[in-house]
């Protein structure tokens, strides 16, 4: 393997090892709070950990993410909800995961904001299914939605056709999602909060190993 | 982490046809030695593990008289025993009410302050060391049944993951808003400094004032990391980091490349660091090691899941998500978000991937686990990322919960599925665990976030079944559930998310006797890290041969007098002294004989090999024992 990387921070020990607790802070003792310095650099005592633990605030661009990402987990929701009556065996699986995943990923987010006094989108099942009623217009704003045309063209698929279509439509679908989670990540200051970076490094993980699935699903129908 | 949710299934349209799925494609071999990869994955279909829990209960709950939290309607799509006491758990906040069987709670000690989310556990001595999203707490568990907050160390940067080695602490760092100097304020702009993503290493000689050492960065940060050695070589430990977040800029650390398609990219790799035991400030990234690529075209991002009839499908996969070594038997395993590996680590520094299997069963394959023989793996599926409810009624057996492989000629076999066998509506999914040991068994006790903790037999692989059980209800403050529930000499220590670290013992029960537990508590180690395997060993005491004894009385496969005579020699052995020890010595020699050469009926419980190999340990046991008496 070329180009290994020697990556080494702590290069001088101001300290020898092993007697550096004398020297510097003092024992943290039964119950006591440490703070480690950089390496190489003595730990301190402090006084409150409450008052030391870091207090990320979340953004702008985390409170658009998770809206938007409601909006786009509810199309596939509705389309997973096209598949139950018109799919072959193993789309309806694959669409049924999707399903139950992206089901409660909507209420995690919409808890996410809800925890943090933002506008909540509210999806309810009456709204999933009429999610692809949406003009042009609302569909375009978000990266991998279907326009309504696409949807009306899956509602009145069956068959292989409806596999074929499916399985092309939420791989664009789920590719548009890693865009607005990347989005995300290049947007100052966004990601930061503990919550919303693993739940969008989820959402990127687990959709990415569905468009392998999927691809290789394709692939076999074809 | 997420937040907490206690709501019950809306709706779940799709009926239990759906419970028995189909193993899309098992297993595939790229690396040479591919004998037989006729087809690629034709395994066998197991069916779905059933559900067998430990009845009867102490004091099974009547359905009819309370209610309970789920019921079995027609969205079920597989079913439980309604009694099981986990289902009519209340919410509540620290002392939430318990339900147990085959173990108890014997201590909590609540979060510290300024402390958030919980994570991974690792040990030494009379320390236990608990991983937090703010840095980790170091409790002192001489007595278990009042461990003692030692020292917090508070040190920014998800998610947490420790290992212990010697005087060394070994953290995981992913976070973007985390410093090299542990301060809380975060970190500004893309490219800085004074950024923290990878391993940092503390010194932990003096236990009450740890100081980092080094901090050694990556390109993604370490989600997880996992220590491996060499046996003989105790000047170095290498570590594993898994990274699964994004790619930082090359500004910020030189070398990072982002793009997928560039040779030099820093997706698909895992980094193997060698620390110099005597010398942590000198540890380094030494390999970025390609163990993904494609054994003939070199192609780094040569590892793909594979299609029902075993082609490869298109998007490889980029990362592992938790390594665990056993260096005994010199393989690891790779739990690599879209694949189980099977790793060659006889040189540490060179990892070498032998096998690996896709299972269209499993969201994302998250930890690994051996049995002690290391003849069997098990990978659990953490579908859902840890934030999510994945053991509802609606939720199939086979998603989210374990799959047991066997490891033959260095091929991974599944056998089976294991998951939690009652319905949780709050955040449910396999996560980590390790071995319980148990002589003569495999046995494993596993954390499953507010699924509690189960702790399960696998010495059938084929035949998963639960023994015993802790949880709590639902966490009224949020933030609940087990992260890690480990065993570490003699106890199960939990951690929980919210509430601190639980210590738990182990109760007798059905399928675990006072012997089996006593003798499992025989197995002391100097420290325990659950992803850097050791290999079980255990002295030859009294209590091991009874635990055998144990055993094959509950297998039925001997008669009620032999199991009765084999009690009482090993009672009179235990206790002679003077001349009537060599005499107690010929007794156990000639009865080992007998039993060596007896005819095993066909057992109740379990395989007839099973109780044969439990039979040959009995046997080796007391042998060992009259070596002791003469």
């Amino acid at each position: 393997m070329t180009g290994w990387r020697i990556v080494l921070l702590g290069l001088i020990l101001l300290v020898p090892l092993g007697c550096r607790s004398g020297a510097t802070a003092g024992p943290g003792g039964t119950g006591g709070v440490v703070i480690p310095g950089a390496p190489g650099e003595p730990s301190r005592v402090a006084a409150d950990a409450r008052a030391a633990a870091p207090d990320f605030q979340h953004t702008e661009a985390d409170v658009r993410f998770m809206q938007g990402m409601i909006h786009h987990h509810a199309q596939a929701v509705a389309m997973t909800d096209l598949a139950r009556t018109r799919a072959g065996d193993a789309v309806r699986r694959m669409a049924h995961r999707i399903e139950l995943s992206q089901d409660d990923e909507i209420q995690i987010m919409q808890r996410w904001l809800r925890a943090r006094g933002e506008a909540v989108p509210e999806v309810s099942a009456e709204h999933m299914h009429h999610m692809h009623h949406m003009s042009g217009d609302e569909a375009s704003f978000m990266p991998g939605m279907l326009t309504h045309e696409q949807m009306m063209r899956l509602e009145n698929a069956s068959g292989r056709e409806f596999d074929l279509l499916f399985l092309e439509y939420m791989i664009h679908h789920h590719e548009g999602a890693l865009i607005m989670v990347a989005e995300l990540f290049a947007s100052e200051g966004a990601g930061y909060e503990v919550e919303i970076h693993d739940f969008a490094r989820h959402v990127e993980a687990d959709q990415a190993i569905e468009i392998r699935r999927m691809t290789a699903m394709l692939e076999e129908l074809r | 982490m997420m937040e907490q949710t206690n709501d019950s299934p809306r709706r779940g349209r799709w009926t239990r046809r759906l419970a028995a799925l189909p193993v899309m494609a098992v297993a595939g071999l790229v690396a040479a030695g591919c004998g037989g990869g006729s087809g690629g994955g034709a395994a066998a279909t197991p069916a779905p593990t059933p559900v067998t829990p430990p009845a009867p209960y102490p004091d099974p709950v009547d359905p009819t008289d309370r209610t309970p939290n789920v019921v079995h309607d027609d969205d079920a799509v597989w079913s439980w025993d309604e009694r099981d006491p986990r289902l009519f758990l209340e919410p509540g906040g620290q002392n939430a009410p318990q339900a147990a069987y085959g173990m108890e709670l014997m201590a909590n000690s609540p979060l510290p302050e300024g402390f958030g989310t919980n994570s991974d556990l690792a040990f030494a001595g009379n320390y236990a060391f608990v991983g937090n999203y703010n840095g980790y707490n170091i409790y002192d568990v001489s007595n278990p049944a009042n461990p003692v907050l030692h020292v917090s160390v508070l040190c920014p940067g998800n998610q947490g993951d420790l290992s212990v080695h010697g005087n060394l602490l070994f953290k995981s760092v992913q976070a973007a808003s985390a410093r090299l100097d542990c301060g809380p304020q975060g970190v500004d702009g893309p490219v800085s400094p004074e950024r923290f993503r990878g391993v940092r290493i503390f010194d932990i000689s003096d236990i009450q004032n740890p100081t980092q050492v080094a901090a050694v960065q990556t390109c993604r940060g370490s989600h997880t990391h996992t220590l491996v050695t060499r046996p003989g070589d105790d000047a170095n430990v290498y570590v594993y980091v898994s990274g699964t977040s994004g790619v930082r800029s090359g500004e910020e650390l030189p070398g990072c490349v982002s793009d997928r398609d560039d040779p030099e990219s820093s997706f698909f790799q895992i980094e193997v660091i060698r620390v110099p035991v005597a010398a942590p400030h000198e540890a380094t990234v030494i390999r970025e090691s390609r163990v993904f690529a494609d054994a003939e075209t070199g192609d780094i991002a040569g590892l793909r899941g594979l299609t029902r009839d075993g082609r490869p499908a298109q998007s490889p996969i980029n990362a592992c998500h938790d390594i665990t070594t056993y260096p005994a038997i010199g393989y690891a395993g790779g739990a690599c978000s879209g694949n189980g590996l099977l790793l060659d680590i006889r040189d540490p520094a060179n990892p070498v991937r032998v096998h690996e299997v896709a299972d269209a069963n499993f969201a994302y394959w998250h930890s690994a686990t051996f049995n002690n023989d290391g003849t069997t793996v098990i990978f659990t599926d953490e579908w859902g990322g840890g934030s999510s409810p994945r053991c509802r009624a609606i939720d199939p057996p086979e998603w989210g919960g374990n799959a047991i492989f066997d490891i033959v000629d260095g091929r991974m076999e599944l056998r089976s599925y294991y998951k939690i066998p009652v319905p949780i509506n709050p955040t449910c999914v396999a996560h980590n665990g390790s071995l319980v040991p148990v002589p003569g068994r495999d046995i494993k006790v596993q954390s499953w976030y507010e699924g509690g903790i189960s702790i399960f037999d696998f010495t059938d692989s084929a035949n998963p079944f639960e023994i015993a059980f802790f949880n709590r209800g639902p966490n009224t403050q949020g933030g609940g559930g087990f992260w890690s529930a480990y065993w570490y000499n003699g106890y199960v220590y939990g951690a929980e998310l919210g509430r601190g670290l639980d210590i738990l013992r182990l109760t007798p029960a059905e399928f675990l006797s006072a012997n089996e537990i006593e003798a499992a508590m025989t197995v002391v180690m100097d420290e325990f890290n659950a992803q850097h395997q050791p290999r079980i060993e255990w002295p030859v005491t009294f209590v091991l041969a009874r635990a055998h004894v144990d055993q094959l009385e509950r297998a039925g496969v001997l008669s009620s007098g032999m199991v009765e005579r084999l009690r009482t020699e090993l009672a009179s052995a235990e206790g002679a002294s003077g001349n009537a020890r060599s005499q107690a010595a010929e007794r156990l020699t000639s009865t080992a004989g007998e039993l060596a050469g007896a005819t095993l009926a066909a057992p109740v419980h379990g395989t007839p090999e099973i109780a044969n190999r439990q039979r040959e340990l009995l046997v080796q046991a007391m042998r060992d024992l009259a070596g002791t008496l003469r």
